[in-house]
């Protein structure tokens, strides 16, 4: 066999890495010039775009209005906006990707940059004092995206319930056998090791964490409609999930845990610096968890999407085969980082409501 | 292009703890709630199955056990009781032996009593006659010795001549 175009390959890849590299501080450099021009002119022109990778890569790992599926098709999603004069609904279509302005009961709207709604007044022009007073709680493509996942979680664990209740007692089968295991090994590795006593009242909690997370992020691995949001790579949805394990830590946190912050066992002309500095674990535990989780998916989805633009960028079918050697890699790889991230973000919420409800004799 | 880093947008974040928080109390009323009890009652029940296994392996082993013990009693017990009657029997054979011994012994002191008897009266008898018959004799040999005077007179002459008169 002749082993040459691996050497081939290796090499085309180096430089593609290097250029993509190399794009993307060129990109950057136009991104900060774009939004006067598309604030001047208001839409955005289509034809005969060069092709920026950066631009394309923050558009799909970023929240939309519609739910992008091929070409200039794509789903509406309801738009829900609370102004000060009230409620707005419409479907995001009336946007028309943007090229559109939607008068609507109370305001004009326009969407800019594909994502925010703002307010246009009657010049035509944004009115960004105005838009402050504009709050969008519309279901977007990530929204959307999480309902689904809630669906199809409620479903799947409705029905191994059902199927406990059916089988009781008996050896599990089917979706039961396959997910039997992870509940134990939440159980038995993540929950009763850092918890120990009473683990079982936080179960719930740990075992929703699991699921959710890594249900979205495999949703966020599929390419097509039903996935291709970037959910738990979004700093809003990690932001809420790290905020509710601070609650809960914070909540059940019992009095040893109380007194290792505000009377730490040090002299007491060291507690200026202490109880802050313990104050600042209380906020950072969380912070850590909120931070990890969207920096491994997002990035994880960067280096896929960047990967695909190496055929783009390079203009030629010839870079496809090792662009989709890298990608397949890579998407097993996300895979793998997808349920690993899960276990680390439910692992350490165990450990850090341990160390909340640890019993010191 | 900006992006949600620095800027997480109100309504994901108000979505996602709806979404989340909705999650978790259907699920933990639907699902983790039945699942857990039931993992909780079934991994129960193995245990007791295996309490019970090895209870129940414990109980044999002591059975077996108190069987071995008891076919190890009833082995030794036999083992006396043959030597009992070995014992016994040598004795009731030894006895026997001896009375048997005795017995013969007896009989035979008896049987040379008797020989004995019999032979001292055998010898008396032939003593009788054997004096009978040499007084007989010697009756008829003086008889016939006497018949003639002469010899008499010779015998009492030398008779005489032998008294001396002292």
């Amino acid at each position: 066999m002749d082993f040459r175009h691996f050497f081939d390959s290796k090499k085309i890849s180096f430089i593609a890495i290097f250029a993509v590299l190399t794009t993307f501080s060129v990109a950057k450099a136009t991104t900060y010039a774009a939004p006067d021009t598309a604030a001047a002119t208001g839409y955005e022109a289509h034809a005969d775009e060069e092709f920026e990778p950066t631009k394309v890569i923050m558009e799909h790992i970023s929240d939309a209005h519609d739910w992008h599926l091929w070409g200039h098709t794509s789903i509406p999603l309801p738009v829900i906006l609370y102004t000060d004069k009230g409620f707005e609904f419409f479907l995001s279509s009336a946007f028309h990707h943007g090229e559109h302005d939607h008068p609507g009961k109370h305001y004009t709207y326009r969407l800019v940059d594909k994502k925010k709604i703002k307010v246009v007044n009657a010049a035509g022009a944004v009115d960004e004092e105005a838009s402050k007073n504009v709050w969008d709680f519309s279901i977007t493509k990530n929204v959307a995206s999480m309902f689904l996942s809630v669906i199809v979680l409620l479903l799947i664990f409705t029905s191994v319930a059902r199927a406990y209740k059916r089988r009781e007692g008996k050896a599990p089968k089917g979706l039961q056998s396959f997910l039997e295991p992870i509940i134990l090994f939440v159980r038995d590795d993540i929950a009763r090791p850092n918890i120990g006593h009473g683990y079982a009242r936080f179960m719930p909690l740990l075992l929703t964490i699991f699921f959710f997370i890594w249900v979205n992020n495999l949703l966020g691995l599929i390419p097509i409609f039903p996935g291709a949001a970037n959910v738990t790579g979004n700093i809003a949805v990690t932001f809420v999930l790290a905020l509710i394990v601070l609650i809960v830590v914070n909540v059940n946190g019992n009095k040893y845990y109380w007194k290792h912050i505000l009377m730490p066992d040090v002299p007491w002309w060291l507690y200026p610096i202490m109880i802050p500095v313990e104050l600042v674990g209380v906020i950072s535990k969380p912070f850590a968890l909120m931070i990890r989780l969207f920096a491994n998916i997002t990035a994880g989805h960067i280096i896929i999407l960047s990967l695909i633009s190496l055929i783009f960028v390079f203009k030629s079918l010839a870079i496809a085969p090792v662009s989709l050697a890298f990608v397949l890699f890579m998407n097993v790889l996300e895979l793998l980082v997808a349920a690993l991230q899960a276990f680390i973000f439910t692992l350490l919420t165990a450990l850090f409501i341990g160390m909340a409800v640890e019993e010191h004799h | 292009m900006s992006f949600d880093i620095g800027n997480p947008s109100i309504g994901l974040v108000f979505w996602t703890l709806i979404a989340f928080l909705l999650l978790l109390l259907l699920l933990r009323k639907f699902a983790w709630k039945p699942i857990m009890e039931a993992i909780g009652e079934r991994e129960k029940s193995i245990e007791d199955a295996l309490t019970s296994a090895e209870k129940a392996k414990a109980e044999m082993a002591r059975l077996t056990n108190e069987n071995e013990q008891l076919l190890k009693a009833a082995r030794a017990e036999r083992d006396v009781i043959l030597k009992e009657a070995k014992a016994l029997k040598d004795q009731i054979v030894a006895d026997a032996k001896n009375l048997a011994q005795a017995e013969g012994a007896k009989l035979i002191e008896q049987a040379r009593k008797e020989i004995d008897d019999q032979k001292k009266r055998a010898l008396a008898d032939v003593k009788n006659q054997v004096s009978s018959l040499s007084l007989e004799i010697a009756r008829k040999v003086l008889q016939k010795e006497f018949e003639d005077e002469r010899k008499q007179e010779a015998l009492v002459t030398d008779l005489l001549k032998d008294v001396k008169l002292n």
